[in-house]
């Protein structure tokens, strides 16, 4: 055996090793994080209970009794809205920039987007907060009142003195973070469609219009199903933006014009204050109930994803 | 015999204008099959795509001359590219069936043209389905996805979506050049049934289906038609050296 047949070895051996500690960091750490969660969670967990915990409305430093129920269906309005809102106009931005825009606009477009989603959030929560806030509670929000604040049933969402510090304006700035990330996905799952298959459908007569509901849309749903997940999965985690515009209300909304709180506004304003061990434990529970929801929406998106690339 | 269509001087370039079908002059006769032959980069798909404007989808791409289809101008600016289409149908090299059922990736066309009637519908694909030699294959899972069919069979059901319109003339981009012999066989088969109804014009780089299976012959050379007559004297007596050394495969 002679020598650099042993050096050989040795750089490749090394190489493994290295290689798989590099990429099974990741692991440890996901794994750690979890633990650690868990085990600062674990008197709150003792105390409150699964469904205790998750059903309370309760949140009272001073009695200490703590529940996640208003906390949790605040991340969950605000996530949800901004993707009622994000969906369809990240949508209308795919198909644009893939289908109708000329190719000079096609790139500027592209463009612009990147440059949105490299925006960080603080930016987008002072945006929030001095600009939009405002323009909020004295347009668009009186104006919702008057249309369909009219309306039997959902006009009951639109009540309240319209301030602008409240869940519609915290999901409109979401919303805007998400639309470059899920326009993106769309963008790339819809130019995954083989070109030869919208060539057959104009060849049996379909317009352009038909041949992206028909064709291209079917073709890509499971890619854009899963970058909506993947959206959902930011949203629910965002913190800055939705912390300058949302309040920290702790209390059950019933209007989308109040101001509220999520997980995420919560453990941010919460933490440097709480002082007993409780308050502490149960906000570490908050954060542990939002690490298994975001862990199971992007599993979820990550598996359809997989899906259509085994296609 | 009545001339389909007929190939005036025509000249077509790709984006940034290069020129790669240079004069072209050809007649398809009605009701008959026409063959187009030549080497890879030849031109005969280009010319293929040029009967249904499909060239238009992508920018820049430019026509000169005429191409008349039943005596009208089909380059012309006026022409109705959606009608166009559904009168001049094609059936590409690889299979395409739609991401949905069987039946629906056959009703699409026909509901396209505003066949909304379910009983009609159903005649229609099932006629389709039966000419395309594929409905005792289908029948009983006509509303399962037509992703799961073998090529042979999502090939024939591309032929039954094609037909299903109702088209005068069908374009095939080398339908068989993914299958294996038996679907091939199978397909030939089929084209040869359908030029009763239907003008075929079939771009192929298998020398032996031209022969089995055209009426015409149209062999083409560095975006020059070579040489065009009926098939049997294309590949017996052609009149040029060049086509005689392609079809005895000399070069390829």
């Amino acid at each position: 055996m002679t020598s650099s047949f042993k050096r050989e070895i040795f750089f490749n051996l090394a190489y493994l090793i290295i290689t798989f500690l590099a990429s099974f960091i990741i692991i440890f750490l996901a794994l750690g994080i979890f633990l650690v969660l868990f085990k600062e969670a674990y008197p709150a967990i003792k105390t409150f209970g699964f469904l205790g915990f998750l059903l309370s409305t309760e949140w009272d430093p001073v009695k200490e009794v703590f529940g996640a129920a208003p906390s949790l269906i605040g991340t969950l309005i605000t996530s949800l809205l901004a993707l009622t809102i994000a969906v369809p106009t990240a949508l209308g931005i795919a198909i644009f920039i893939n289908e109708v825009a000329p190719s000079f606009l096609k790139d500027f477009i592209s463009t612009g987007i990147e440059l949105l989603a490299a925006i960080p959030s603080i930016i987008y929560g002072m945006w929030g907060l001095f600009t939009l806030a405002p323009l909020m509670a004295k347009y668009i929000e009186p104006f919702l009142q008057e249309t369909i604040g009219k309306l039997p049933l959902i006009g009951k969402l639109f009540e309240g003195t319209p301030l602008g510090i409240d869940l519609l304006t915290a999901s409109v700035i979401l919303s805007i973070m998400i639309i470059p990330f899920t326009a993106s996905v769309a963008r790339d799952s819809l130019a995954l469609t083989p070109p030869v298959l919208k060539e057959s459908a104009y060849a049996i007569g379909a317009t352009k219009w038909e041949v992206i509901k028909d064709v291209m849309l079917p073709y890509s749903k499971l890619g854009i199903i899963g970058g909506i997940g993947l959206s959902l999965g930011r949203a629910l985690g965002e913190t800055m933006a939705v912390a300058f515009v949302l309040g920290n209300v702790n209390k059950i909304p019933t209007s989308l014009l109040e101001a509220s709180t999520t997980v995420t506004v919560k453990l941010a304003n919460e933490f440097t204050e709480a002082d007993k061990d409780i308050h502490l434990a149960s906000l570490f529970y908050l954060a542990l109930l939002l690490f298994i929801m975001s862990f199971f929406i992007l599993a979820l998106a990550k598996l359809l994803f997989l899906k259509i690339e085994r296609r | 015999m009545t001339i389909e269509i007929e190939v005036k001087n025509l000249n077509f370039y790709y984006t940034g204008n290069i020129l790669v079908l240079k004069n072209i002059n050809i007649p398809i006769y009605k009701n008959k099959i026409t063959a187009l032959i030549g080497p890879s980069g030849c031109g005969k798909t280009t010319l293929l795509r040029c009967f249904n404007r499909m060239h238009d989808l992508y920018p820049g791409n430019r026509y000169e001359g005429e191409i008349l289809f039943q005596g009208k101008n089909i380059l012309s600016k006026t022409v109705d590219l959606i009608e166009l289409r559904a009168k001049i149908g094609m059936v590409f090299q690889k299979p395409t069936p739609f991401p949905m059922s069987i039946f629906d990736n056959i009703a699409y066309g026909l509901r396209l043209r505003n066949i909304k009637n379910k009983k009609e519908l159903k005649e229609r694909v099932e006629k389709a389905l039966i000419e395309a030699a594929l409905w005792d294959e289908v029948k009983d899972k006509l509303y399962s996805s037509a992703m799961g069919l073998s090529g042979g069979q999502q090939q024939r059901l591309c032929i039954a979506r094609a037909i299903a319109v109702e088209p005068e003339v069908l374009l095939f981009d080398e339908p068989t050049s993914a299958l294996d012999p038996i679907s091939t066989g199978k397909i030939e088969d089929l084209i040869v049934q359908l030029k009763n109804k239907i003008t075929i014009v079939i771009v192929t780089h298998n020398m032996q289906q031209a022969a089995r299976i055209s009426d015409y012959t149209a062999f083409m050379y560095l975006g020059e038609l070579i040489e065009f007559g009926p098939t049997e004297k294309i590949f017996t007596n052609p009149d040029y050296k060049l086509t005689e050394d392609y079809i005895t495969g000399r070069f390829g």
